[in-house]
């Protein structure tokens, strides 16, 4: 292990030198640790417990960039949002957003999702419709799956048209306590 | 095969870094030597080969941060003689990972070279030194000194 504060001047060195290509920490949930990063464009990745955290980061190093560095500071503003998400008292989240993992439709669709108020839900063929292909109902629930940044850009909003509830990556469990979290 | 998250590097190889760093500087100089090394590997490691020898290439750009601070020490050049300085172009970080290429034995001769420039004295003396150094810290370690 490396001292913390060496680590945590190397971080601000790095981030002053533009070499900060991907901050990375974890913030707790009610469904265990997330993980969060993000480049200088905003916020890239949230990640659950059963993704594998490691395994994230070295998809990331090889997706975006191999400066990947845990910079716990760096990312105090929206581990605060999420908090306060969890804890009731945040219903949007004021964080820039970097989609560049999802490409074509599914970023398409993404792009939408964040105009889903809180409390509400959609289903996955409004979303394909206004994500511009009435007939990609599959490929719009393939693109929620997929979501790099669930809970920010609020995948879980999104239900089946018969009402029921539909995939998660952490879980319909996970989706379910959500959705009753933000209808309370 | 990609390279690793960087976060990685640096907790495998940051104690290494920190003996290195130890090994040829004073206390404190330390913390400078270490967080210039990590920020100029940082800088460079897009670029490096995955499957290359991290712990050396490391070693290598320590060894020239901590060549680089104890040449800043030095009093102005008026007040000594010429000396043979390192060899700008391997106090080139670029260089860097291309030294941790080279087999051993050659590594260590460049580095052995660079120790000798650094103490102004011939190679020969370099290693006479670095002999008697060791026997010394053999007879110390006999008896019981550390």
């Amino acid at each position: 292990m490396v001292l913390d504060s060496l680590h945590a001047r190397l971080v601000a060195e790095a981030e002053r030198e533009g070499l900060l290509d991907v901050a990375y920490r974890t913030v707790d949930s009610p469904f265990g640790p997330l993980l969060v990063a993000a480049t200088p464009r905003g916020l890239v990745r949230i990640a659950f417990e059963v993704e594998d955290h490691d395994v994230v980061l070295s998809g990331l190093a090889g997706a975006l960039s191999p400066r990947v560095l845990r910079a716990p500071a760096q990312l105090d503003d929206i581990a605060r949002q999420l908090d306060e998400y969890f804890g009731g008292q945040r219903r949007t989240f004021d964080v820039s957003v970097d989609l560049q993992l999802a490409r074509g439709f599914r970023r398409a669709v993404l792009d939408r999702l964040r105009a889903i108020p809180y409390g509400s839900t959609q289903s996955y063929a409004a979303v394909a419709a206004a994500a511009g292909n009435a007939r990609a109902v599959r490929a719009a629930a393939s693109a929620c799956s997929h979501n790099p940044v669930p809970i920010v850009v609020p995948c879980h909003r999104v239900v089946r048209s018969d009402g029921t509830i539909g995939q998660y990556l952490a879980g319909p469990a996970a989706k379910q306590l959500l959705l009753s979290m933000e209808s309370a | 095969m990609t390279l690793r998250p960087f976060e990685e590097v640096v907790n495998e190889h940051g104690p290494m870094v920190t003996r290195v760093c130890r090994a040829l500087l004073p206390a404190s100089e330390v913390d400078d030597a270490w967080s210039e090394t990590f920020l100029a590997a940082l800088r460079a490691y897009p670029r490096l080969r995955p499957n290359s020898n991290v712990a050396g290439w490391l070693a290598t750009i320590a060894h020239r941060k901590a060549i680089d601070i104890l040449r800043d020490r030095r009093p102005a050049a008026s007040e000594v003689p010429d000396l043979p300085v390192v060899d700008p172009d391997l106090a080139d970080l670029a260089l860097g990972p291309a030294l941790a290429e080279l087999p051993e034995k050659q590594r260590a001769a460049v580095v052995y070279r660079d120790v000798a420039a650094l103490l102004s004295c011939t190679e020969a003396a370099a290693r006479r030194s670095a002999a008697d150094g060791v026997a010394k810290l053999r007879r110390l370690h006999k008896e019981g000194v550390f």
